[in-house]
């Protein structure tokens, strides 16, 4: 029964290739698939073409069951594809069109063909539903599967690059936060701003957490791990930007760290020009802002 | 109590705890819960999320909104079919931890929340469900 069912939409297809391509590739072009601009029209021939062939193949050998060793190079071709277009930004259902719009003109050809039963009809419109289905679905399935892979390789490249040691001045370092610090990131924060300690011959490092959603009990771990590495090297680390409801979720916690800490990345580098001995003071050159001559104290512009 | 939203994430690895942050947050915005509970309820979910992943073996937590009386609020239930532990009081305390942490999540977890309890046996798993409410 499948055998035959398999072959019946297998000779659909070989009898009607001449009308069944174009019409295919009509709809898919209809649908917008050129608009997106990431494929071209020879390419998306070439791909219709070589499905329809792969298919052919598959059912004349080895009935329906689209898991069978038969489907093999037909998957083949369709993991590829679907792949591809998952890194090229193809929607979900732009990569999905490329199966079910077949089924159209398989059902066109079917009702040209007026050698058929009502009964041969109904089972191959039937069989070949069910199969465009199955492969439409294992379509998207690859699909998901690559997208998944190119959020795991961005995070990667997010982790190496999303954490630049700042100098602010000399002997003085920050290191804005960003993001989430649990998984590979932070192996890669701490090194990073030790190794530029020892280069630039910081006397403190500011953390800064502006930029950190949750400090849970993971984070703070990390950032103490840091500060104590940091103080072994001979820097001192100040934490800035813990915005106020993070610090009284610590509080709730039990976390305590313990450094030195200030709102802002701007009060926390004003402590570390102090602790290493300088001060910035305002000069009288802005017009119109001149301060009184005796409160310009300070060590002179 | 009425469950208004049901959602499910299953915990199996690190990125998982990020993901159960950010629905975490995401129900509590929904729910109307301030800036601070937010961050409470968040971090609550990020400890017991990990915990589940990292004592528990892994499992899933079921995410809810609720009202009671008017109430609306965050309930998370974190469920594994992990060892389990033997010593429920102990892991609470603050500092003791039997892996390589600080000790605090499973307390902080219970002083974030309004609501905290924790149901587990030696080799049936652990089930911990906190709520957050307005
Ligand atoms: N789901 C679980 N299954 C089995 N044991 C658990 C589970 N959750 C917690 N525990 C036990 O309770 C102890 C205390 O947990 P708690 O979260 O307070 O601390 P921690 O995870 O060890 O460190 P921290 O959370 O501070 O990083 C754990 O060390 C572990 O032995
Ligand atoms: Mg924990």
């Amino acid at each position: 029964m499948a055998a035959q069912a398999g072959s019946d939409v297998a000779s659909l297809v070989s009898n009607n290739e001449k009308t069944i391509l174009p019409e295919w590739v009509e709809l898919q072009k209809k649908a917008g698939i050129l608009h997106t601009g990431r494929i071209s029209e020879g390419e998306l021939q070439a791909q219709s073409k070589n499905f329809l062939h792969l298919l052919h193949e598959a059912l004349t050998q080895g009935g329906t069951d689209t898991t069978g060793a038969a489907f093999e190079p037909a998957r083949g071709m369709l993991a590829d594809l679907s792949r591809s277009r998952a890194q090229q930004g193809f929607s979900p259902s732009e990569t999905a069109t490329f199966i079910f719009s077949l089924k159209r003109p398989l059902f066109n050809a079917l009702n040209r063909d007026n050698t058929l039963s009502a009964e041969q009809i109904a089972s191959t419109v039937w069989t070949s539903t069910a199969l465009l289905d199955e492969l439409g679905l294992f379509t998207l399935e690859i699909f998901q599967k690559s997208r998944e892979e190119v959020i795991v390789r961005q995070q990667r490249e997010i982790a190496e690059l999303s954490t630049p040691v700042v100098k602010l001045w000399e002997g003085i370092l920050a290191l804005p936060l960003i993001g989430t610090l649990d998984s590979q990131r932070t192996q890669v924060v701490m090194e990073n701003l030790l190794q530029t300690i020892v280069d630039s011959e910081a006397e403190i490092a500011i953390i800064d957490i502006t930029g950190v959603p949750t400090v849970d009990t993971l984070t703070a771990q990390h950032l103490l791990k840091t500060v104590a590495a940091a103080r072994l090297m001979g820097a001192d680390c100040l934490i800035s930007g813990i915005r106020p409801q993070i610090a009284q979720t610590m509080v709730h916690l039990g976390v305590e760290l313990n450094v030195i800490s200030k709102a802002s990345l701007a009060d926390a580098f004003a402590v570390a020009l102090r602790q290493t001995g300088r001060a910035v003071v305002k000069t009288k050159r802005i017009e119109g802002f001149a301060l009184p001559e005796k409160k310009s104290g300070g060590q002179g512009a | 109590m009425p469950t208004t939203k049901t959602e499910r994430l299953g915990i199996k690895i690190s990125d998982d705890v990020v993901r159960v942050r950010q629905l975490t947050r995401m129900l509590s915005v929904e729910v109307g819960l301030g800036l601070v509970d937010q961050t409470k309820v968040v971090t609550a979910a990020s400890e017991l999320a990990r915990n589940t992943l990292d004592y528990g073996g892994g499992g899933e937590v079921i995410a809810e909104i609720v009202e009671q009386g008017g109430r609306r609020g965050v309930r998370l239930t974190f469920e594994d079919k992990g060892p389990g532990i033997a010593d429920i009081e102990q892991a609470l305390k603050d500092g003791f931890t039997s892996g390589r942490g600080m000790g605090l999540g499973l307390g902080g977890a219970k002083r974030l929340c309004n609501e905290f309890s924790i149901v587990s046996a030696p080799g049936t798993g652990t089930k911990v469900t906190i709520a957050r409410w307005k």
